[in-house]
């Protein structure tokens, strides 16, 4: 079944754009400024960045993707008034083989627990099956990460690899696990 | 305060990128060699674009990366090499990598020496945690050697690498600095 | 998890290269806070080199070994001060260096709340097996601060530092990961 007419970047109450260079970098600095976020969406210590930085990891990341060929970068956006709400990112693609590697944060606390995040991955697990003909997606979720966990069960992410006690943050170590979906396991997902 | 470079049999040196662009343009021509190291696919190198690339690597060593040939003690033969990169300074995690250039130097134990030179290494030099490896499912070899060496399954990522008509797993693997200590005490 | 950014008093950011260089460009003209702060002579950058300097910073992209912020007010949201710490990656070590540039601030706990916050995010983030920091003799504001937060005076260079004629000591302060988790078991978060 060849499904030429249903968006790609069109979800329910999201939108999946570019980058806007003049409004985006003050509303992703100011994600970065609540430690919160930060710890979930990053591996690495929690640091807050100016717009001026934001901006110049955009211009960084645009360059990457044009020259290395293995990475997409949507910006999440609501539908209703076009506000930046968080990002969705396939990375790390190996065309060889057929995988890649998914990551979505959705960045204001505000914007949390509304289904955002579902609706994003919907549409970039379509987008690396249906768009890019992968064969595998993964993902790598904190211990500590309830929602992303939550996010693996609901799409039938099979918990493939547990590094044990790979991270330590607030004093203590943590697991990291890497969960993989295969294309047939979406496809029959999708037409369930 | 032992000498942390030298093995049983092998020892750590530093990577003269000339000779290694040779010997791995050497080892490459053997398919078999890259297939069970490395995913993306096999192609072949000149012993110039084989160094070229050395340099590169060597020169964006830092305090995150760490790349070494393997020398025999017995007759200095460059042999193989090494790499370990830190994934995750606050997780004190790394990579660890090591293949052996020669079939000829296949199962004679080398490369079960040459990781218990760089597991050291990482513990006791650089201060890591963990070790991480992944290892192919075709091969055995390696993956009895890595058990050997006290590294535990942390499980497989499925059908990741597409080779030879058929898709394979890529195994994870792990050892923490206390179950190495502990396995190492036992030994001495 | 706790909120790693925000203290009772101030809180950790990150500021615009231009709104940055119009509020630091005064600190080095204030002899008390630059001699207080820094053993070398105060240079009076243009507002203009300290924005072309903190752009081209923005630009470098980040380290693993070095983490820098600016600190605001809670209450008044001014930028009154920095906090920079340096990572030893292999030794777990952290070297902190700290000030709080606008005087009307100084003495009213907002050193205190800083260091609070510093420690925290060496020691909960940064995974630090300890904190290291240096203090001027003639500092013992400073130094008050330091013991009240928990580092303990480890040594003294002497005489390493000349001015108006007259030499003084560096001291070297430090607090233990272990210092610091049994002083946290004291008061939960």
């Amino acid at each position: 079944m060849f499904d030429i007419a249903t968006q790609l970047f069109e979800g329910q109450d999201i939108r999946f754009g570019p980058i806007d260079y003049e409004k985006d970098p003050e509303v992703e600095s100011r994600w970065t400024h609540n430690a919160g976020f930060m710890r979930l969406y990053e591996f690495e210590p929690a640091r807050p960045m100016s717009a001026a930085i934001v901006k110049k990891q955009y211009e960084k990341l645009e360059k990457k993707i044009d020259e290395d060929k293995n990475l997409y970068h949507f910006m999440i956006r609501a539908k209703a008034d076009d506000r930046l709400i968080g990002k969705a990112v396939i990375q790390r693609i190996e065309w060889a083989n057929g995988n890649c590697s998914v990551r979505v944060g959705i960045g204001s606390t505000a914007d949390q627990r509304k289904g955002y995040g579902t609706q994003a991955l919907k549409m970039l697990l379509r987008f690396a099956f249906a768009e890019l003909n992968l064969f595998r997606v993964s993902a790598n979720v904190a211990e500590y990460n309830k929602g992303a966990f939550a996010l693996m069960r609901k799409f039938g992410f099979v918990e493939e690899v547990r590094r044990r006690q790979a991270l330590e943050r607030e004093g203590r170590r943590w697991d990291l696990f890497v969960f993989g979906l295969l294309k047939d396991e979406w496809v029959n997902q999708v037409s369930a | 305060m032992n000498d942390i470079l030298t093995g049983k049999l092998i020892r750590l040196s530093a990577p003269d990128t000339d000779e290694l662009g040779r010997a791995f343009s050497k080892w490459s021509r053997d398919s078999e060699y890259w297939r069970l190291m490395a995913g993306n696919p096999v192609t072949l190198h000149s012993a110039k674009d084989a160094a070229k690339s050395f340099e590169k690597d060597v020169q964006e060593l830092s305090l995150d990366t760490y790349f070494f040939g393997a020398r025999t003690l017995a007759d200095d033969a460059l042999i193989g090499e090494m790499t370990l990169e830190v994934e995750n300074w606050t997780g004190r995690d790394a990579f660890i990598g090591l293949s052996i250039g020669e079939r000829a130097n296949w199962g004679k134990g080398y490369g079960t020496d040459m990781m218990n030179v760089l597991l050291r290494f990482a513990f006791t030099e650089v201060n890591l945690r963990r070790v991480t490896l992944t290892v192919f499912e075709y091969n055995p070899r390696a993956i009895r050697s890595y058990e050997k060496a006290g590294f535990r399954h942390e499980g497989r990522m499925r059908k990741i690498l597409n080779r030879d008509g058929r898709r394979w797993d890529v195994l994870f693997m792990g050892v923490l600095r206390d179950e190495w200590k502990e396995q190492n005490e036992h030994t001495n | 998890m706790r909120d790693l950014f925000r203290g009772e008093l101030v809180r950790l950011t990150s500021e615009e290269p231009d709104a940055r260089a119009r509020i630091e460009v005064r600190w080095p003209l204030d002899t008390e806070f630059h001699r207080l702060a820094d053993g070398d002579p105060a240079e009076l950058t243009s507002q203009k080199k300290l924005k072309e300097e903190f752009e081209k910073r923005a630009e470098g992209g980040f380290t693993p070994e070095r983490y820098f912020f600016c600190v605001r007010t809670l209450d008044d949201d001014k930028h009154i001060g920095f906090l920079s710490l340096w990572l030893d990656l292999i030794h777990g070590d952290v070297m902190v260096g700290v000030g709080i540039g606008e005087r009307d601030y100084w003495g009213k706990g907002y050193g205190t709340d800083l260091m609070k916050l510093c420690l925290q995010y060496a020691f909960m983030e940064l995974n630090a097996h300890r904190v290291s920091l240096g203090v001027l003799e003639y500092n013992p504001r400073a130094m008050r601060a330091y013991e009240r937060a928990g580092f303990r005076l480890e040594g003294c260079t002497r005489k390493d530092l000349l001015r108006e004629g007259k030499r003084f000591d560096s001291l070297w302060m430090g607090i233990l990961r272990e210092e610091w988790l049994q002083q946290q078991n004291g008061v939960k978060p």
